[in-house]
């Protein structure tokens, strides 16, 4: 097969666009708009040729580009894709049209230099899934905070410099040792190479010693862990949430988020099984503490945004626990969760950002009573609260049904606790609803707010339709995520482990044996 | 006696050097008018000659004049660096020294005899020699640091540096004695450990000396307290060879020494481990305080100090030496550029007699002067050491260094004080991005001059950031070319 450079095209398109938007005239932001979203529904359109070209049934990296690039120690640029990360992919480039979208009217100060950022931050996102190269990884997962670090800074709220640097010093302290952990396992094995170091593992030609590898995978769950953000290291995500434009927020908690869950699912699982066997009680824990814990809070806050991002915390919770919990299904759900989350928090985003269009206030007291005035936005907002709530037929149900189910096979206790969680999702979401769109409008002005225009309708029911079909289509994801999800689990496995507990039972009759 | 013609060309670049100082102090008299150009251009182009000339040490490595330097791929590495360091703050310098209407002829030629002593600092394989340049890079950056003779600050910065770097060249300089005491000879190669009883405390004491006095003229901990001071009092230009060149050539001479030297490494090691942290913590803590951009970079060139001391710990701590020397090597080049960069630029916005350093005068400058905050940003983020950048590689072969000699918990701690300086260095970047601008004074435009030195050095901390495979390639055979224990 030619080399094909589809992976490197969508990884950069974005990227390289930003010299188109660098040529336009700075006032001129009419157009810089429309190239921008020009470039990213090209993006999008070519990031669906990878489902074209996908083999379902592989588990192996596909569309793999290697090539050699720093001598010594030996890096690679070395691309590639697989089941886990194809829709993580996808996301990213479908998500930046619609945050691109949702910024057409509300970002009227220095358009050029947020389109721009937008798109390095598209090319960060997806640089950081295709990379297969620890290094090269480690390059995208810290280059693209940068973008996001100016998106919260310049455009956002009131607070938004003390959020911006709250949310880049949190990632960068768990990054910085994910990258001390990176290096001493390349002194370990002599590679960055992310397959061969698997591979090397697998067979047992390297083998880490129980305690090297507990701290490696706490270096590296740290990182995770505060991206996710899993209790008790989230309390950067309201701040930075509530304070970005739409577009961060729906950027940030659509895609950033899941870098942290897919670092896990990708590094965490299948480089140190035996510490993630022995950390899992302790995340589960965490995370179903996130689920309640998140849910609780969305429920009293004031602040609409603030709602979404707690909701985020308590989602989140879901996916890691679906990840520790070691079942195939159960991942396949985090995995599921993930997309869903992108999507309906992103929705969720999406119309709130567009309240504070019209009103420019976050809290929930200055609305009521929303349904008549705009009744689009309204019932839209129903739709996406109960999808996100895990309604059947629309795509949170698949993804939380497919965690608890694989959950509950490993720790009963786990699933129920969990479970109360979506209890509470309805809750929280269906309360602020009621106050937000319901009850008597108590506020002249609100009267005479404007539904949905063309743009919005548009975003929203792309994002709508979406939802639906993941819902009742959840088979065509699975399907392509399935082969991924199991392999994760051949990755696991030791032989040198085996063989310990193998020559520990043999040997055990001979020492009772011996005994009596 | 005329020495040998290859040994005066591996010297051809120090020769080169001094003589174009010389020629610019004989000259300037006889030149009046539009002297500036010409003595600006007679300066760039000694210097960049050295640079070009440097050629011949590097075909023609061995030992030079009786074993006093030695000629190798390491000592063609630092001067590579401290000449190009030298070119670039002598381009960067003019249109400062026109506005503070300091613009003499001497300023370029201490330049350039600073420079001399720093190559013969990076060639010494004799202890005298070596000394002879710290001397000779010492005294002309001591004049140069009261350049600006009308301001008390800067006189202030000359007497501080002067008193305190004398000083530490006492130090240095006993440390010499007893080591020739201990072993009989000045010539690093020959020093031996001592059989005779008695002596091998001698040894010790004589590398420690020397140790606390390069660990002055680096700025480690604890040795550290003259840099803010100095940095800004000192003309910004200068400030910004004195945080790149004469650094470079001292921890050039400390590689050296702690190569050939067998006891030094092991003596060395506690010393340099624990001058590390405390180094990388001093620095940045008392960065976060500063609200004047030439103290926090003063500050922070004192962290980085500690940042370089980590490869150089773990230089001595292993017996592969050169994973540690090429680190070293790799972030003195990175360094040189970026904080280069920094300062050059500092110098340019602080307009006339320095009057905006504060960090809030920078306020808004990414919508007054786009190009030029991008620009400082880039050298900024690379200091912190954010990817895609040169100063995030020249961390990473230190971790890497730092883990292949084990020294996992001096790595944890400099992991910890990148992310205690991205506070700071990114609060500069929001003063620039974020807050509205509210100077009342015109944009500072840029000069050609100050343009080309920025596009080095931001074309350098991209490309070093990017692809580092030759520019490292050439740090290892460096560190290999050294003797050896």
């Amino acid at each position: 097969m030619p080399p094909s450079y589809l992976l490197t095209s969508v990884t950069f398109l974005p990227l390289a666009g930003t010299t188109a938007l660098f040529m336009l005239r700075a006032d001129d932001h009419e157009w810089i708009r429309r190239i921008a979203l020009a470039i990213s529904l090209f993006e999008f359109a070519l990031s669906l040729q990878l489902l074209r070209g996908f083999a379902l049934t592989s588990a192996n990296y596909q569309f793999v580009e290697f090539r050699n690039w720093i001598p010594s120690p030996p890096i690679h640029y070395h691309l590639g894709i697989d089941g886990i990360s194809l829709f993580l992919v996808l996301l990213t480039t479908f998500l930046t049209p619609i945050a691109i979208l949702v910024s057409w009217k509300s970002i009227e100060q220095r358009v050029r230099a947020f389109f721009i950022s937008l798109l390095v931050l598209e090319t960060g996102t997806i640089g950081v899934f295709v990379s297969l190269d620890l290094f090269q990884f480690f390059l995208f997962w810290e280059v693209m905070l940068i973008p996001m670090y100016f998106l919260i800074g310049i455009w956002g709220h009131e607070r938004r410099i003390y959020a911006a640097i709250k949310f880049i010093l949190y990632t960068m302290l768990g990054s910085i040792l994910m990258l001390v952990a990176m290096i001493w396992l390349y002194e370990l094995s002599g590679s960055f190479d992310l397959p061969q170091i698997q591979s090397l593992l697998v067979s047992g030609q390297v083998a880490l010693s129980f305690q090297t590898e507990l701290l490696l995978f706490a270096a590296f769950f740290l990182a995770f862990a505060i991206k996710v953000p899993l209790f008790p290291l989230h309390t950067w995500l309201p701040d930075a949430h509530t304070e970005a434009p739409t577009a961060g927020s729906v950027i940030l908690a659509g895609v950033l988020l899941k870098m942290g869950t897919y670092g896990m699912l990708r590094f965490c699982l299948p480089l140190f099984p035996e510490a993630a066997h022995r950390f899992a009680p302790y995340v589960a824990v965490l995370a179903i503490i996130g689920i309640i814990y998140g849910a609780l809070v969305a429920m009293v806050q004031t602040d609409l945004k603030r709602l979404v991002a707690y909701s985020s915390v308590s989602h989140l919770g879901f996916v890691v626990l679906g990840l520790f919990a070691f079942d195939p299904t159960a991942v396949q759900g985090a995995l599921y969760q993930m997309l869903n989350h992108g999507i309906s928090t992103g929705a969720l985003f999406v119309l709130v950002g567009m309240l504070y269009d019209r009103r420019h206030t976050h809290l929930i007291r200055e609305f009521g009573g929303l349904a008549s005035p705009m009744p689009m936005i309204a019932s839209l907002f129903l739709f996406v609260s109960l999808a996100s709530a895990g309604l059947p037929m629309l795509n949170g149900f698949v993804g939380e049904f497919l965690i608890l189910a694989g959950t509950f096979a490993r720790n009963v206790s786990w699933a129920s606790s969990a479970a109360v969680g979506i209890i509470l999702s309805a809750v929280y979401l269906l309360w602020a609803y009621q106050r937000v769109f319901f009850g008597d409008l108590i506020y002249e002005k609100n009267r005479t707010l404007a539904d949905a225009d063309r743009r919005e309708c548009v975003v929203l029911l792309a994002m709508a339709v979406l939802i639906l079909w993941m819902g009742i289509g959840s088979v065509s994801f699975t399907r392509r995520t399935e082969a991924s999800a199991r392999n994760v689990f051949v990755l696991m496995q030791r032989p040198q482990a085996y063989n310990a507990r193998a020559i520990l039972r043999s040997i055990e009759p001979l020492r009772s044996g011996g005994v009596r | 006696m005329f020495p040998p013609r290859q040994d005066v060309l591996r010297l051809m670049p120090e020769i080169i050097l001094s003589l174009s100082g010389i020629l610019l102090m004989l000259i300037e008299p006889f030149l009046s008018g539009a002297r500036r150009t010409l003595i600006v251009t007679l300066a760039a182009l000694g210097s960049g000659l050295a640079l070009v000339s440097t050629i011949y040490p590097a075909t023609l490595p061995g030992t030079a004049f009786s074993g006093l330097l030695r000629i190798d791929g390491f000592s063609v590495f630092v001067h590579v660096v401290v000449e190009a360091v030298a070119f670039l703050v002598i381009i960067g310098s003019a249109d400062y020294l026109d506005r503070e209407k300091i613009q003499h002829g001497e300023y370029y030629a201490l330049v350039l005899f600073a420079t001399v002593g720093m190559c013969v600092m990076a060639g010494a394989a004799e202890l005298m020699t070596a000394f002879v340049g710290l001397e000779t890079s010492s005294i002309s950056t001591y004049i140069l640091a009261g350049y600006r003779r009308d301001v008390p600050r800067s006189n202030e910065s000359a007497m501080k540096y002067f008193l305190l770097g004398s000083f530490a060249t006492a130090f240095f300089l006993y440390g010499i004695a007893l080591l020739y005491g201990a072993t009989g000879t000045t010539q690093l190669a020959r020093m031996t450990f001592p059989t005779t009883p008695g002596r091998e405390r001698l040894l010790d004491l004589g590398l420690g000396l020397m140790l606390v006095g390069l660990a002055f003229k680096i700025a480690a901990a604890p040795f550290q307290l003259w840099t803010p001071d100095v940095y800004e009092g000192a003309p910004t230009p200068v400030t910004a060879l004195m945080a790149s060149g004469p650094k470079a050539a001292a921890f050039a001479l400390l590689l050296r020494i702690l190569a050939t030297v067998g006891a030094a490494g092991t003596f060395w090691f506690w010393a340099l481990w624990v001058s590390a942290a405390l180094t990388m913590f001093v620095g940045n803590l008392a960065a976060i305080a500063q609200s004047n951009v030439k103290r926090m970079l003063a500050y922070s060139s004192i962290s980085h100090a500690g940042y370089i001391l980590v490869a150089l710990a773990a230089a001595a701590a292993s017996d592969q030496v050169e994973l540690g020397v090429a680190a070293v090597l790799y972030y003195l080049a990175v360094y040189a550029l970026m904080k280069l960069g920094a300062f050059i630029f500092v110098s340019q916005l602080g307009g006339e007699s320095e009057r905006h350093m504060e960090i809030d005068d920078f306020r808004g400058l990414a919508v007054r002067q786009p190009v030029a905050a991008a620009c400082f940003a880039l050298f900024l983020l690379s200091l912190l050491g954010l990817p895609v950048t040169s100063g995030f590689l020249g961390k990473f072969y230190i971790f890497n260094a730092a883990l292949a000699s084990r020294l996992i918990w001096l790595a944890v701690l400099l992991a910890i004080n990148t992310v205690i300086a991205a506070f700071y260095y990114l609060r500069v970047i929001v003063v620039m991005y974020m807050r509205q601008p509210n100077q009342t004074w015109p944009p500072a435009p840029m000069p050609w001059a100050v343009t080309f030195v920025l596009s080095i050095a931001a074309a350098g901390t991209f490309y070093l950031g990017l692809f580092p495979g030759r520019v490292m390639a050439l740090a290892t055979q460096a560190a290999l070319s050294l003797p050896g224990r």
